[in-house]
């Protein structure tokens, strides 16, 4: 594993199964009545966060309390960022405060890169989504809810077919699922109006389509992405009505998945808009079941991150293998 | 003391003489060792190749208004040490340069300053907002002599104002200076819009926002006759165009930036605020057609673009930064490695491209003239086979957003003749006056 968690392209196939393989071990103390490893035991993490973002903020605030972390919640609004304060000047203050991990979410692609690379800090960083780049412990905690739901828990995802529907122009979830889902072997589909699909899409390593009648009976999962209004407005599509029709998942349309397939969305959705109610709901929907898979994700890459170099190693490998 | 003799130096390299120069002019071109040096400064250039004083056609020099970045002082020490004994001063300073007394200002602060000829670009538009034409013709007809009109840093991009513009100048043998960028294409771009935009996650910046403005307004030039300059032209696509137009006669000219010709959108990947620019850098099939542009001639000049920015605005995320960097003192190194060493052009081209035609586009009358008796004495003085490393610090600009930390470049300024005077002696600044 590297230092920091910039890209889901940073993971190597062994280092996505390894924080797969942990966050499994680590899940079955969410079962316990004391949900709480010492692992992190007098480690800082901060949660950075200049965009709001109540559940991965809060996700990633349990993951660090269930190690025992020391947790400081820093976000924008209220702070010295909405003066003017510099993203560098922040940092230093954290710096100077001795994060161990610097969790944060930007509204600026590369934020996070900046972070790591500019010598302003010293800890870990985990991009916990910035701008229309990537959010890999999103990737992370989808994988691991596919391979809970389609491959017994174990080993990689080789074969499934993984088909991935909406606003992929502006979506960092698109960005790291597409990277990380196809290092673990799935076949991975984008599908999208013309108009909200990258240029240079076509050197993804995944398909594309325009339609998606033809492409939900082969899916093994359908991810719908948030579609935010203010895109009609820019022209991206005509009408809200007009998307719903052509992309949005109902209950004809999930009448063509097979029996096994699931429908995820990373939330928050937009009921009616790229997902209707009754699918949302459905049997199908393991929704509520990525928000649970994020915080044993988030608690395995925290714990493979800040572990490695920990003083508390001993509490470390008795957990691990306690387990 | 005003006689001073260049010594052994290689006219463009080729024949290498004793170059004489006495009161501004150059009085003597004389073979190696003829030339009378009793009571001259004598510069012993052995080795070094002379050009014309470099011209540049693309400065921001700050002054007024952002004197933390640069001064006309400060940037046009850099420009001496870069090789140029003339500037293109742009208008968007603070004010803007919209106003004979603004153009003015700039003017004889560069007099003052002394390190070289400061020419200021006129705003075409009030405040560069492009609606109400700026007051050109008093531009002109000021101490400036404003013969350049540009919005540069945004595009004109109201074809009307843009046709009346080109119109309107040619009562004083203007031109305009196109800053080509569709705004609409552009909203929030951020990069060159390609594969890696995608990846980055950054917006877009379509090769298509550049070349459409070039087009319709190749055609406008045409229609009424006039004469169009294309700022910092980025794209393969631009070199096309602007190839067809003269294949067509029609009277436009073209520059390029040293970092056009080197950079590419790949340096995003690092997203370093440092190699954030407006155009954005583009692919290398951009780069190669660019070089190929400028070595057929499609390409008239090199223009810096030099663009100080106070460090605050360069360390921070990608998008709160400033579009810009630096190019004076880095300008001939660039075009050394890109163009020369590549060998697309030789240093007869080299004095074309950075000085001869320049000074032509701007209307300079003493500039850009041949190393030859009775010309203006601007002489740039080049080791071509020094090579030395960027360091910000050693910069003379005030600002440090240079691209090329610890790169380290070939060919090198060594001395700078302006009007007959150093201004620069083995890479160094000589104390004026």
């Amino acid at each position: 594993m590297n230092k920091h968690l910039l890209s889901a392209g940073d993971l190597s196939k062994s280092d996505a199964l390894l924080v797969l393989d942990t966050a499994a071990q680590l899940a079955q103390v969410a079962d316990r009545p004391v949900k709480k490893l010492p692992t992190l035991r007098g480690r800082t993490v901060v949660n950075l966060f200049f965009e709001d973002s109540t559940r991965t903020r809060i996700s990633f605030e349990a993951a660090a309390k269930r190690l025992s972390a020391d947790v400081i919640n820093f976000s924008a609004k209220g702070s010295s960022v909405s003066k003017g304060e510099s993203l560098k000047d922040t940092a230093l203050t954290l710096e100077a405060m001795g994060a161990d991990a610097v969790v944060v979410r930007h509204g600026s692609s590369g934020a996070p890169h900046r972070l790591a690379n500019s010598g302003w800090i010293g800890g870990s960083v985990i991009n916990a989504g910035d701008g229309t780049h990537e959010h890999p412990t999103q990737a992370l905690l989808d994988a691991y809810t596919l391979r809970e739901k389609l491959a017994n828990g174990e080993g990689d995802l080789a074969g499934k077919r993984v088909t991935i529907v909406g606003d992929v122009l502006h979506s960092r979830v698109a960005r790291s699922n597409v990277l990380l889902l196809s290092t673990l072997g799935a076949d991975v589909t984008l599908v999208a109006p013309p108009t909200l699909l990258p240029v240079g899409v076509e050197t993804w390593p995944c398909k594309v389509s325009y339609d998606l009648d033809p492409v939900v009976p082969d899916s093994d999962a359908v991810m719908m992405l948030r579609v935010q209004l203010e895109r009609m407005t820019d022209s991206y599509f005509p009408t809200a009505r007009e998307y719903s029709r052509r992309y949005g998942l109902d209950n004809h349309r999930m009448s063509m998945l097979s029996d096994e397939s699931i429908v995820m969305h990373p939330g928050p959705m937009n009921r009616g808009m790229e997902i209707t109610a009754d699918v949302a709901d459905s049997k199908r929907s393991v929704i509520v079941e990525q928000v649970a898979n994020g915080v044993s994700v988030r608690m395995a890459v925290l714990y493979l991150l800040l572990g490695g170099y920990s003083p508390a190693q001993p509490a470390v490998d008795e957990i691990v293998e306690g387990n | 003391m005003s006689r001073l003799v260049i010594t052994g130096a290689s006219i463009l390299n080729q024949a290498t003489a004793d170059i004489v120069i006495d009161s501004g002019k150059i009085v003597e071109v004389a073979k190696p060792g003829a030339a009378d040096t009793f009571g001259a400064r004598v510069i012993d250039a052995a080795g070094l190749i002379a050009l014309p004083g470099f011209v540049d056609l693309h400065t921001h020099l700050r002054e007024p208004g952002r004197e933390d970045a640069e001064t006309v002082e400060s940037g046009t020490r850099a420009a001496a040490l870069g090789g140029f004994t003339c500037v293109h001063a742009m208008a968007n300073t603070e004010p803007v340069a919209d106003t004979a007394g603004v153009v003015e200002q700039v003017w004889r602060l560069g007099k003052e300053a002394g390190w070289c000829e400061v020419r200021p670009i006129g705003a075409v538009t009030v405040g560069l907002a492009g609606t109400h034409m700026a007051e050109l013709g008093a531009m002109a007809a000021s101490a400036a002599q404003v013969r350049l009109f540009s919005d540069d840093g945004k595009c004109v991009d109201d074809a009307v104002i843009m046709r009346r513009a080109l119109e309107y100048v040619k009562a004083f043998d203007g031109a305009i200076a196109q800053h080509a960028q569709e705004p609409r294409l552009t909203e929030g771009a951020q990069m060159n819009e390609g594969v890696l935009s995608g990846t980055l996650g950054l917006r877009g910046w379509p090769a298509v926002a550049e070349e459409a403005i070039i087009a319709r307004d190749v055609l406008l030039t045409q229609h009424v006759n006039s004469r169009l300059h294309v700022c910092h032209v980025s794209t393969a696509g631009s070199v096309e165009l602007i190839r067809w137009a003269k294949s067509k006669g029609i009277n436009v000219t073209a520059e390029v930036t040293p970092h056009h010709l080197l950079l590419t959108d790949e340096l995003a990947r690092s997203y370093d605020p440092h190699f954030k620019v407006n155009p954005p850098l583009r692919t290398q099939e951009d780069v190669l057609a660019l070089r190929e542009g400028l070595a057929d001639g499609t390409i008239d000049a090199v223009a810096t673009d030099h663009a100080p920015h106070p460090s605050e605005d360069k360390e921070c995320e990608w998008s709160a930064a400033a579009f810009g960097m630096l190019g004076l003192e880095t300008a001939l190194s660039v075009v050394v490695e890109s163009m020369v060493n590549t060998g697309l052009l030789d240093w007869a081209g080299v004095a074309d491209r950075m000085s001869i035609r320049p000074a032509a586009i701007g209307r300079v009358r003493d500039q850009g003239g041949r190393l030859e008796v009775r010309q203006p004495a601007h002489v740039t003085l080049v080791d071509p086979h020094a090579s030395w490393t960027v360091r910000p610090n050693e910069l003379a600009s005030r600002s440090r957003n240079t691209p090329y930390r610890e790169r380290v470049l070939p060919g090198r300024v060594v001395h700078t003749i302006f009007d007959g005077k150093p201004t620069v002696i083995d890479g160094q600044t000589e104390r004026m006056h």
